[in-house]
């Protein structure tokens, strides 16, 4: 069970003078549900932005599968801004664009919904299937790729069934419900064929029954597509329900990290979450 | 009930559909016969089946992936001139260049090799402006391609290499398609391809990106590899189109591609509907009649309808220009809006006229979706 999917190594991630991501190292093993969690503005989503390849991180390393998949080291302005420690050991320069780390099979979802709006929602599934065709553009517009787009259909069809959004298929994403869209984003991604999922806020703006239905919808999918999960969340009930291990974060520093139960005993969790108290 | 899993590449719209082309054709092809060449329908015909290609070809950039270009113009000169350059017979040469003693170029392609070579052409400028301006977003992008389009013009006229583009002087005598069924069938042929295009697995991929890029390229789609796509098809057919209207003038010369010329492709796209390709169909003609023939007996100074004589040369474009504000300011979406025609919804919009028509979208909706 520890095979490593996912490594962060001595991640930095600094705009300017200031630092997102201070020297971030975790790693996420096969088949587990790992959570990052922090208070606002602790650098949760801008971690994710690393190892999807949005930002190339100032500092650091990120191995997929054992693969090294993105490295940098702070160059140019950035070298002598460079706030964060271990510099100097890295020494590559890899910065994948987001399609290509997408394609390796780390699929993601976005804390506010970014669905194709003007699509329906069977088209959004399909679309994301789109990388994993073998046609080109010729063979695709003179329709030399029939059996492929036939194919990839009842491919959509078949994940929209079993995620229950086979009845929404002919509707326009944006007239479904709160709850829908986030599934319908998680349907995307999964449509991708990915290895490592990462959810960016899954059950924000939702109910506690909907949080409810979440929280086996991604064991579910878990089980079903045979996924490591990585996922950023605030509701601390799903967090403690579904997680196996924990990263806290704040201010960008690793504080703490262990199952759910060792983190929410530990004293710096508390004081980042609630404020220090003055008088113990 | 599976219509979107087992979708049949023939089915009954499809066979709607080209049975209406056919009868166009059939049509023409009577037209032709009854009425005589000189007749303005035909001038109009021909422009607007030009015009209906280049703004689908615009469309497809603007309405389908999400790029405001304007270098339609420069890409139509590129198609025109390479058309012209390589099809003028070798023996009208000393004449056409007669500047440049008889050109540099001493050969002639086929015509239809020569219209290929034109698209090709177009496409090959596209993709090396491609590769920095597509980097560029939105008002930059139409800036850059904007300028691109100005510099073609201007160095297309240049004296240095006159010996291939005869400098400022007309280019002529090169073979030329008088019917008018030619230019529906090369048109109708480029469109097909470009709607086939958008209906299959990269045409999806362009609307993803002009959706939400983001969300696209997380999604496994190379965003600089579509782009540069849709950008060179797009430029490919409208160097086509410039072949068409360099065959459509008889002579071409660059300064005629003006910036004005762009914004009038622009125009058709945005009252036709931006990603609406039958949009962009309906309104080149709509526009092209508008402009050329319709609101020509407001040019007639001897009508002396009034006594104020309002009626002069020139009064047809201010005339043009209100009846095009009142499209854009009521029907801001376009003829069209991002929706396709179709014999169905057509038939379906007249009978519920009377009824609901005044209704707004979202009721209409909801209305529907009861009756099923």
């Amino acid at each position: 069970m520890s095979e490593n999917v996912l490594k962060m190594q001595n991640i930095t991630m600094q705009f300017g003078g200031v630092v997102a991501i201070n020297n971030l190292s975790l790693d996420v093993n096969k088949g587990e549900i790992v959570s990052l969690i922090g208070p606002n503005g602790a650098g949760k989503t801008t971690a994710f932005n690393v190892v999807t390849g949005v930002y190339a991180p100032t500092n650091g390393a990120v191995y997929f599968n054992g693969t090294e998949i993105v490295e940098n080291y702070p160059y140019g302005k950035m070298k002598k801004l460079y706030a964060g420690s271990d510099n100097g050991k890295f020494t590559k320069r890899i910065e994948p664009t987001p399609d290509k780390i997408t394609k390796l099979g780390i699929a993601r979802t976005f804390q506010n919904i970014r669905l194709w709006k003007s699509q329906s929602v069977f088209n959004n599934v399909l679309i994301a299937k789109h990388l994993r065709r073998s046609s080109n553009v010729f063979s695709a517009t003179f329709r030399l790729n029939a059996k492929e787009e036939k194919i990839q259909r009842e491919e959509t069809a078949h994940l929209l069934n079993i995620l229950g959004l086979y009845d929404f298929r002919d509707e326009l994403c944006t007239s479904l419900p709160y709850g829908i869209q986030r599934r319908l984003e998680i349907a995307r991604a999964l449509a991708t064929e990915p290895t490592l999922l990462l959810l960016d806020e899954p059950a924000a703006g939702m109910n506690p029954q909907e949080t409810n239905d979440l929280t086996s919808f991604i064991n579910k999918i878990r089980s079903d597509f045979r996924l490591t999960v990585f996922m950023i969340e605030h509701h601390m009930d799903l967090v403690m329900d579904i997680s196996d291990r924990i990263y806290v974060l704040n201010f960008g520093a690793l504080i703490a990290s262990g199952t759910p139960a060792e983190v929410q005993s530990n004293p710096a969790v508390i004081s980042a979450y609630l404020g220090e108290d003055k008088n113990a | 009930m599976e219509n979107q899993i087992t979708k049949k590449p023939i089915n009954k719209d499809m066979m709607i559909s080209f049975t209406l082309l056919a009868l166009l054709f059939v049509v023409l092809v009577i037209l032709e016969l009854v009425l005589p060449r000189t007749s303005i329908l035909f001038t109009v015909l021909k422009k607007g089946a030009i015009y209906a290609l280049v703004a689908v070809s615009m469309n497809l950039l603007n309405g389908f992936t999400g790029l405001f270009s304007l270098g339609q113009a420069g890409f139509m000169l590129l198609g025109a001139y390479t058309y012209a350059i390589f099809t003028i017979p070798v023996a009208a040469r000393s004449q056409v260049y007669q500047y440049f003693n008889g050109g540099l170029i001493q050969f002639t392609l086929p015509v239809f090799v020569a219209m290929i070579l034109a698209g090709l052409i177009a496409a090959g400028f596209a993709f090396l402006i491609g590769l920095p301006v597509l980097k560029l977003k939105s008002d930059y992008l139409a800036i850059a391609t904007l300028g691109f389009a100005e510099i073609m013009r201007a160095l297309f006229q240049w004296d240095k290499i006159g010996v291939i583009t005869n400098g400022s002087n007309l280019l002529r005598k090169y073979p030329v398609f008088k019917t008018t069924i030619f230019y529906f069938a090369v048109s109708g042929i480029c469109i097909a391809i470009i709607v086939l295009l958008i209906n299959s697995t990269y045409g999806r991929a362009f609307k993803a990106i002009r959706d939400d890029e983001v969300a696209a390229e997380a999604m496994g789609i190379n965003l600089a590899h579509h782009k540069r796509l849709s950008f060179v098809i797009s430029s490919f057919f409208a160097g086509i189109s410039g072949a068409l209207l360099a065959m459509f003038q008889t002579t071409i010369q660059a300064s005629q591609f003006k910036s004005a010329m762009t914004y009038e492709i622009l125009l058709i796209v945005v009252i036709g509907g931006i990603g609406s390709v039958t949009g962009s169909c309906i309104s080149s003609f709509l526009f092209i009649a508008c402009s050329e023939w319709w609101l020509r007996f407001l040019d007639n100074a001897n009508l002396n309808i009034t006594s104020l004589q309002i009626l002069r040369p020139g009064f047809r474009k201010v005339v043009f220009s209100v009846v095009i504000m009142m499209i854009v300011l009521f029907y801001q979406k376009g003829i069209m809006g991002d929706k396709e025609f179709n014999l169905g919804g057509l038939i379906k919009f007249f009978k519920t006229l009377p009824s609901q028509h005044k209704l707004p979208a979202h009721l209409k909706l909801a209305k529907t979706k009861e009756g099923k």
